[in-house]
């Protein structure tokens, strides 16, 4: 059997057996909603009702009712599209890279931080998607023979690879999200009351019996899934970055920016698991599983991630200077002075300056400040796309042309929106979904487990 | 205990004795220095002054022919990379970039003969610099990572750690050299006398807007600081781990090993990236990457997981540390799978996206690269990624002692030559040429390597057994 080293801080605390962990994952599902879950809920909903209404808007109009304008001709489009991509990171790389490194604490919270990423690739993948103007015609970004004559995709373009990075991953994402859940489902079923119940859980599981020959083909599609997955992972925020990085303009054709977007992405996704577990693990009374230990190491995560992008950031700065190219050096002394300066130091204070606090255990072992400090860091990293993108377009080499951008109503309306539909689905999630992967904590219980491990300290060994 | 024996010593002087030789004869023969004025370097220079005239023919017919190549290398780069001097464009720039039309000084050309055997020893000094340095940082993030499985090869990584003031030794001679312009040393073009003066012939403006950073006083400031906090980062935690095994409170010894490691990791963070700057980003002075250092520091990780691999081989062969199992051996390739392929997407992050946006400032330097060293450089490419990908890429390979050993070699002579076409086409130029020098000064510091890192290993008992996470490590399986 597996032996760990007794120094190591056990990953379930309480006296559990299996039992009991089955019963506590599956209690959310199996209760009725609380009040303060539908009051959330309807908030959310009408957040996600108020960006359909501005998304029909756009969609009717035309995408001048944003406040783009002949410089800035990307703003909040493609930060809010950027920035939810990012978010959907942290999932599978706590699923896939985790697992390769065998971090066995991912297996509280990967199932969580698997339907977050699924849910925030949707909410970005409508951005591309409501900036084409004639939505109607978007299957022309893919490379599909069609009558209309020699229209072919530009293979050139890093916007199409971003078309096949993201439609992979979420696929990827989805089917190994899908994989993980059929035991678990498998159980919810076994132990359903109600007929109709059972019967959509049943349908859910696919028959799952756990039988050996089950696990083990189970087990060779995880490996599978985890192989594939960590490269996608990586491959998603470098096409995005290349969305800029292949350009000629200043501030955004930079050589460290596919390196430096995916650290950024790991970075704003574990901050955004680390808001939704700080609520999930109150509220459904999981403290004994997603444990304070879980939330230093996201903690450290975030402060590793955070520290790389500020290295990338200094390094930005310091090779502008050091290339003697004007226009580099003035991009980014524009950045930090110029009319955005407050987005720029928002930036820096909330992407560099505040993950440093996690340096002390007395901080990164506080819930609250935990917490407040994931929101800081997801603002900071809103901040930084729209630092990178309007900050490099909107004093062009024309200065006649410069100027800035102010968003509309139906932008902020966008952006709101898809908070709300993101929210709406992770809602959704929490209650019919097993919220941590109890199958494979199961695996865990007697190595990890509080009081295996005071067993086995006394038994000494 | 390990014991280095009579033989490996022996083995060890020997291939210093080579590297000495091969040191030496390649400043007495290779056209280094101000005697060899008349010999190679007049022959050599003879060579490029009918070339550059046949290529100028060349050049002429090409445009009259309207040839759609020579029409894309040409005529942007004659256009605004020698006649403008506005943006960073070198006016004096010390290597050739043109495919065509040989614009190099006679001046150019000695520089790039006496740089050769200068560039040899940056080559071989660097590799093995980072040999070391990655080992350290290795070592540091298994503490920091709480990892259990490495323990049981602890020892060898901080045996290979403590090889790096070596090499920073050899490194502080280029330097001071250089700035002495002793030898026909010009690696660093910036150290070149009058560069930053706009009195002197041999102003460079762009070079002289970096004065602030590419300064002697400040250059040679930080080489100190690198060697004291590398050198002495490694020296405090194998002290501190062979201090382990006497200590009572181990847990508490381990724990202040996790903040020391941290507090490197973070030394390391900023001084690997501008190490790479100083020492090989500034050798094509005007040219400038922001992914270099990241760039840099994947190369020499690599390098050093392979290192260490071959030396845990080399001792399980020997009979020693018969704890560490197959699982540690595979654990230890999929390191050298998975960097490599990392290595390989920063390689090619840099390369698209220069290629891509194809700016004159910044594409001059695969230019270089593509152009003189193409067979080379497509050659290393190919070692560092083909090579690791499809020989570990399965689980059986990385078990076998025979891939492992083979996929290693492959993967060290292509670092090697990753580092050579880092740092000759900006030193050396076209005249370049790998041969027994190369070879033998890599012996010679494969010789120091050998004789520093074995003693070392001799010194302390190879396994941490105090270590909390040994048992665990021991056990380890997969």
């Amino acid at each position: 059997m597996h032996y760990e080293a007794p120094i190591r801080e056990p990953l379930i605390n309480g006296d559990k057996s299996y039992h009991d962990i089955t019963v506590d994952v599956a209690a959310p599902v199996e209760s009725k909603a609380p009040r303060s879950w539908w009051i959330v809920f309807s908030l959310a909903l009408i957040a996600f009702l108020w960006g359909i209404g501005c998304i029909l808007y756009t969609i009717g109009v035309g995408i001048g009712t944003w406040g783009l304008n002949k410089t800035v001709g990307w703003a909040w489009d493609i930060t809010n599209f950027v920035w939810w991509v990012g978010i959907g990171h942290a999932g599978t790389l706590i699923s896939a890279v985790l697992l390769l490194f065998r971090q066995k604490w991912r297996m509280s919270i990967n199932r969580s931080a698997e339907a977050m990423t699924i849910f925030s690739v949707i909410q970005a993948a409508l951005f591309p998607g409501i900036h084409m103007g004639r939505i109607w015609l978007a299957y022309f970004v893919f490379p599909i023979p069609n009558q209309f004559g020699s229209l072919w995709v530009n293979f050139n373009s890093p916007l199409l690879w971003d078309v096949f990075a993201i439609s992979t991953y979420f696929s990827v994402s989805v089917v190994f999200w899908y994989v993980g859940l059929i035991p678990d489902f498998a159980m919810i079923r076994d132990r359903a009351v109600r007929p109709v119940t059972k019967h959509i859980y049943k349908i859910l599981s696919f028959g799952w019996g756990g039988k050996a020959k089950h696990w083990q083909r189970f087990e060779e599609v995880s490996l599978v899934l985890a192989g594939l997955a960590t490269p996608l992972v990586l491959s998603v925020h470098t096409i995005v970055s290349m969305d800029f990085a292949t350009s000629v303009i200043p501030g955004w054709h930079t050589t460290i920016f596919p390196p430096y977007f995916v650290a950024g992405a790991i970075f704003s996704g574990f901050a955004m698991v680390n808001t939704l577990l700080i609520i999930v693990r109150k509220v459904f009374k999981m403290e004994d599983y997603i444990t304070l230990g879980h939330i230093e190491m996201m903690n450290i995560i975030i402060m590793l991630t955070g520290s790389i992008v500020g290295v990338a950031y200094i390094t930005e700065l310091f090779i502008a200077w050091y290339s003697g190219v004007e226009y580099e050096q003035y991009a980014f002394l524009n950045r930090a002075t110029g009319p955005y300066w407050w987005a720029y130091w928002s930036m820096m204070t909330c992407n560099v300056f505040s993950p440093q606090f996690m340096w002390f255990k007395k901080l990164r072992t506080s819930l609250i400040f935990s917490f407040v400090i994931s929101i800081v860091v997801n603002i900071g990293m809103w901040f930084e796309r729209f630092v990178i993108i309007v900050t490099s377009l909107h004093r062009d080499y024309l200065p006649s042309s410069w100027t800035k951008f102010s968003p509309s109503f139906v932008d902020i309306g966008i952006f709101i929106g898809t908070i709300g539909f993101f929210f709406v689905l992770f809602l959704l999630y929490a209650r019919s979904f097993p919220v941590i992967a109890q199958a494979e904590l199961k695996t865990i219980l007697k190595s990890s487990g509080e009081n295996y491990k005071k067993l086995h300290d006394k038994d000494g060994h | 205990m390990f014991e280095f024996t009579g033989k490996l010593k022996n083995l060890s002087i020997i291939l210093m004795l080579i590297g000495v030789i091969s040191v030496a004869g390649s400043f007495m023969f290779n056209g280094g220095g101000h005697h060899e004025e008349g010999g190679h370097g007049e022959e050599a220079h003879t060579e490029h002054a009918k070339e550059g005239h046949h290529e100028e023919t060349g050049h002429d017919e090409a445009h009259a022919s309207h040839d759609p190549n020579a029409h894309y290398y040409e005529t942007p780069i004659e256009r605004d990379y020698h006649k403008t001097s506005s943006r960073a464009t070198p006016d004096n720039n010390h290597f050739d970039v043109t495919n065509g039309a040989s614009t190099l000084t006679d001046e150019q050309i000695h520089h790039q003969i006496g740089n050769k055997p200068w560039a040899n020893l940056l080559v071989n000094t660097f590799f093995f610099l980072a040999i070391g340095l990655g080992a350290m940082f290795f070592m540091a993030v298994q503490y920091a990572a709480q990892a259990g499985w490495t323990v049981v090869v602890l020892r060898v990584m901080e045996a290979m750690a403590s090889f790096m003031w070596v090499p920073m030794i050899v490194m502080l001679i280029l330097i001071v050299t250089g700035m002495g312009h002793v030898g026909g040393n010009h690696l660093w073009h910036w150290m070149a006398e009058g560069i930053m003066d706009p009195t002197s012939p041999h102003y460079d403006s762009i070079i002289a807007g970096k004065e602030g950073y590419l300064n002697n006083p400040f250059y040679l400031g930080r080489t100190v600081v690198y060697f004291i906090g590398w050198v002495g980062a490694a020296f405090m935690l194998r002290k501190m781990s062979i201090g382990m095994e006497t200590t009572n409170d181990t847990a508490a010894q381990w724990k202040k090993m996790r903040n020391f490691s941290a507090g490197f990791l973070v030394f390391f963070a900023v001084t690997s990236s501008m190490m790479a700057w100083d020492y090989i980003m500034s050798i094509d002075t005007h040219w400038f990457s922001t992914l270099f250092g990241w760039y840099i520091f994947a190369g020499m990780f690599v390098t050093a997981l392979t290192v260490l691999t071959l030396i845990v081989l080399y001792l399980k062969n020997k009979g020693y540390m018969p704890e560490v199992n197959h699982s540690h051996i595979q654990d230890l390739g999929k390191f050298m799978f998975a960097f490599s392929v990392f290595w390989t997407y920063l390689w090619f992050s840099q390369f698209m996206l220069i290629w891509y946006s194809n700016i004159p400032e910044e594409v001059t330097y695969y230019m270089a690269r593509w152009g003189e060293y193409k067979g080379l450089f497509l050659t290393m490419v190919a070692l560092n990624f083909v090579f690791p990908i499809l020989i570990l890429m399965s689980r059986d390979s990385k078990r076998n002692y025979g891939f492992l050993i083979t996929a290693g070699a492959i993967m060290l002579i292509g670092h090697w030559l990753d580092v050579f076409i880092l740092i000759t086409p900006g030193s050396v130029g076209g005249q370049w040429s790998i041969g027994l020098t190369h070879i033998g000064t890599f012996l010679g510091f494969a010789g120091l390597f050998i004789f520093v890192v074995f003693k070392a290993l001799a010194k302390a008992p190879l396994m941490p057994t105090k270590h909390p996470m040994y048992v665990e490590s021991k056990h380890h399986h997969i």
